[in-house]
């Protein structure tokens, strides 16, 4: 684990979350609410069939501004920005030299010369300084985290009733669109519809103080459709069952894209000339050695973080050969599901494993792509 | 739920938040084991419960099973020494009557006492309560 020197960081909505008798736990330096009194299995199921509202202001929001800005980013990520148009944000990696990821966030082209970067909390001081390091003299980099609040307003519902809330044309804003002013329930907001719960639905920025207002107009909206606030439980069921990658538990430093099975956002190819380019060529040239699978436990047993993972009987078992990085009971597949790495020849769907649960030893099936997938709109 | 309920004064708590009622049958002491409201809390919404079978013997202070929560998985810690005689099999099917109902419906095993003077290592209601106030400060 990290240590955190200082007292736990607050967000701007705290207060709120207090109010509200949200559990207050201390997530990576942050004081956030893990669940709220209905409980993570109620909160992930309003967002599947309607709307949850996140506190997300705990990531670090920082801006890359200036006529380098773009060569910037390209030569910080993995993805190829050259083809991000003005409004339009994507997925992507940074890594070391070496291939190892720095994080993983959503990069947003607000103009040519303006991007927005949105890192994960516990990376946020470690992310600015690699940037600083790497670009600082390209291009202003300043880290608004401090002052930027971010709401996420998820679900199949989110579109109609924020809709209610802002006189913009929000079906005009396409998935990773990203429209930089636009006022929501009278607070100056930009927002994305981006997200982290596999389902359609909005990121909202906004400045601090306005945080408190948004945040009771926003719950105030998803209520009249079913939503509720949701805390960080359910927000990592929900990722969890879209197959979407934690960083710490699926991602770190010692893993590369190509071994996490994020080869779809490294453009190998591509003119940009990023950090780790090369490394992550030689690895894609010589084949990984080990990727990240998602399995479905057959047995009874719930794979956690940190549990070891065991070849089946038929494919030799005997010693661990990987380690599940995220595991958990899924409320809307119904079903113990979770990821983790395993040598590449053992990586074939529909494959056995065995995880070590607690002395149990559990068999387990690889399947390919997300447990959860949500209809079309 | 009122603070009379969250911790009913018929049954002895351990530090480690089980509950047990404990009641004589046949000459014989047996607890009904479960996890306090405070445990129930702390754990969320309970999707697995793993218990030892009818039977088999377990020891004061020794793991005898674990719940699974959406967020974690967490030990369960006999409160006394003996032979299970019961388990609460509905529960392998409906785990959240752990969260609904847990000194009723939630119980999960009933042990029959090898040893019953064990049961003064346990606290009663209030100094449970009092317990749980210390470890909040």
């Amino acid at each position: 684990m990290i240590e955190h020197p200082h007292a736990p960081r607050k967000t701007p909505l705290y207060e709120a979350h207090r109010r509200a008798g949200a559990k207050i736990i201390d997530f990576g330096g942050w004081l956030m609410p893990v669940s709220y009194p209905s409980g993570i299995i109620d909160e992930h199921r309003a967002t599947r069939s309607a709307i949850g509202v996140f506190d997300v202001s705990h990531m670090g929001e920082v801006h890359f501004r200036g006529p380098r800005a773009a060569e910037a980013v390209q030569r910080l990520v993995t993805n190829d920005v050259a083809k991000l148009g003005d409004g339009h944000a994507l997925y992507t990696v940074a890594c070391r030299p070496a291939g190892g990821i720095v994080d993983d966030f959503i990069v947003y082209r607000i103009t040519g010369e303006h991007f927005l970067i949105v890192v994960n909390a516990s990376n946020r001081e470690k992310d600015v300084g690699w940037f600083r390091e790497n670009v600082g003299t390209w291009c202003e980099i300043h880290d608004a985290s401090d002052e930027t609040a971010l709401i996420a307003f998820q679900g199949p519902k989110a579109e109609a009733v924020l809709q209610t809330l802002t006189a913009a044309t929000l079906s005009s804003v396409r998935s990773f669109d990203v429209v930089p002013d636009l006022e929501i329930a009278g607070v100056r907001t930009s927002i994305a519809r981006t997200g982290y719960t596999a389902e359609d639905g909005f990121e909202i920025f906004c400045a601090a103080g306005d945080a408190d207002r948004l945040w009771e107009r926003l719950i105030e909206g998803a209520a009249t459709a079913g939503g509720k606030p949701v805390g960080l439980g359910a927000r990592d069921t929900l990722r969890l069952e879209g197959r979407l990658c934690l960083y710490g538990n699926d991602l770190t430093e010692e893993t590369t894209p190509l071994e996490a099975g994020l080869g779809w956002v490294v453009k190998l190819d591509g003119a940009g000339d990023f950090i780790g380019k090369a490394a992550l060529r030689a690895q894609r040239d010589s084949g990984v050695a080990r990727k990240l699978v998602g399995f479905v436990m057959r047995g009874r047993g719930v794979a956690r973080h940190g549990y070891a993972i065991h070849a089946s009987a038929a494919a030799g078992g005997g010693a661990a050969v990987g380690e599940v990085t995220s595991g958990t009971f899924g409320p809307t597949v119904e079903k113990n599901i979770g990821m983790g790495y395993v040598p590449a020849a053992l990586a074939v769907p529909g494959g056995a494993l065995i995880v070590d649960c607690r002395g149990k030893m559990i068999e387990a099936e690889i399947v390919s792509g997300p447990f959860y997938k949500r209809g079309k709109r | 739920m009122s603070a009379m309920s969250s911790y009913p004064d018929d049954l002895l708590y351990t530090k480690d938040h089980e509950w047990a009622r404990v009641e004589e049958r046949d000459g014989v002491k047996v607890a009904t084991i479960g996890i306090t409201r405070f445990a129930v809390e702390q754990l969320g919404d309970v999707t697995q419960i793993d218990l030892p079978k009818e039977g088999e013997s377990v020891k004061q202070s020794e793991v005898f099973g674990s719940v699974e929560s959406v967020k974690a998985v967490s030990d369960l810690f006999a409160p006394f020494s003996g032979k299970v005689v019961k388990t609460n099999s509905p529960l392998g099917d409906s785990p959240e009557y752990v969260n609904e109902d847990p000194y009723d419906e939630g119980w999960m095993i009933q042990i029959a006492l090898a040893n019953p003077d064990e049961t003064k290592s346990l606290m009663d209601a209030e100094a449970y309560q009092a317990f749980l106030r210390d470890q909040a400060e």
